[in-house]
């Protein structure tokens, strides 16, 4: 006999993604997942950032070991909370509610999740973010968005990091663009140097506006 | 690259499925998996024979169906398969955008006795 099923292995995980949205929502957080390789730059951009934002920051690490950038973070006084994948290549949603169980940012903070570095598995399990956002550096290729095109499409930002190191690599932001701009022709991309701090203050304004527009979505 | 965590859902979702019709063996499980899903067939058939082990799954045979990666031109106003290079229409050489086909992962039907 055969039974048809049709059904989306992934419609679960957005379920589980909506009931992370409401706790968030009862905790007063604002959520962003911060998706990119490992060595993009993801903490740095935080310590960089969150100096520049009007709210607190806290912020979720997620790796395969270590407490490397939680420490990191802790010690320039950025509250955060480690999460162990033990070899895992992504964060999945229960793990991200468990975990506030025993972390408790402060309302009104922006918590950053900054997932285990991996382009391809960390697009397929969305956390109940309200912003996503991918970051890839020039010294990574300019060929990103056609071999990793899913992480791209569900983004709501990209930043382009090591903007220092351009004149050094083969970098063509032209077709870097071009990749993006067919996956999500009204994606904006933001070109930074976490090393120079250049271009972060045109980030974190962004950032602002987009919290401020989620607030008035209600 | 998540292929565990993915079949040991699928296996969930077809036990419950076998079980509401009260099946005693799973003999077939026809998945659909898009190119783009993150999706190894030969990581799922694996992880699938390890995780079915001791249930009424066990040793169901896996049929994929692929799914290629389709692109929409909004100048030609049609969909076309993606290229291995770039997004670019083969018609008309303009820039594609990427639609949902290619994304899935789909648990299509089964086969019980």
């Amino acid at each position: 006999m055969e039974i048809k099923i049709e059904q989306d292995l992934f419609a679960h995980e957005a379920e589980l993604a909506t009931a992370n949205r409401r706790l968030f929502k009862e905790r007063g957080l604002i959520v962003l997942n911060l998706l990119a390789a490992p060595g993009a730059g993801k903490t740095s951009l935080i310590r960089k950032m969150a100096p520049l934002l009007k709210r607190p920051v806290a912020v979720i690490e997620g790796d395969p070991a270590s407490s490397i950038d939680t420490d990191l973070l802790n010690s320039l006084g950025i509250s955060a909370c480690q999460i162990n994948t033990e070899g895992g290549c992504h964060l999945e949603a229960p793990m991200i509610s468990k975990a506030l169980e025993d972390f408790h940012p402060e309302p009104g903070s922006l918590l950053i999740i900054e997932n285990v570095g991996n382009l391809i598995c960390t697009a397929s399990f969305p956390l109940g973010e309200s912003i996503r956002v991918v970051m890839a550096g020039v010294s990574e290729g300019d060929d990103k968005p056609f071999k990793y095109p899913d992480i791209f499409q569900d983004a709501d930002g990209v930043i382009l990091n090591k903007m220092d190191l351009q004149p050094f690599v083969d970098f063509d932001p032209d077709r870097f663009r071009r990749g993006i701009k067919a996956l999500k022709p009204a994606l904006p991309i933001f070109e930074v140097s976490c090393k120079t701090g250049s271009g972060l203050p045109a980030l974190a304004e962004w950032l602002e506006q987009t919290i401020a527009a989620l607030g008035e979505e209600g | 690259m998540h292929e565990l965590a993915l079949t040991e859902k699928m296996l969930k979702l077809v036990l419950t499925e076998a079980k509401n019709h009260q099946a005693q063996r799973v003999t077939k499980i026809k998945v659909s998996i898009g190119e783009l899903s993150g999706m190894i067939e030969d990581c799922v058939a694996y992880y699938f024979q390890l995780s079915a082990q001791g249930t009424i799954a066990a040793g169901a045979e896996l049929e994929f169906v692929k799914c290629k990666a389709k692109l929409f031109c909004p100048a030609c106003e049609r969909e076309f398969e993606k290229g291995p290079q770039d997004f670019n229409c083969p018609s008309c050489g303009g820039l594609g955008r990427l639609t949902e086909a290619g994304r899935e992962c789909f648990v299509e039907s089964i086969e019980v006795e």
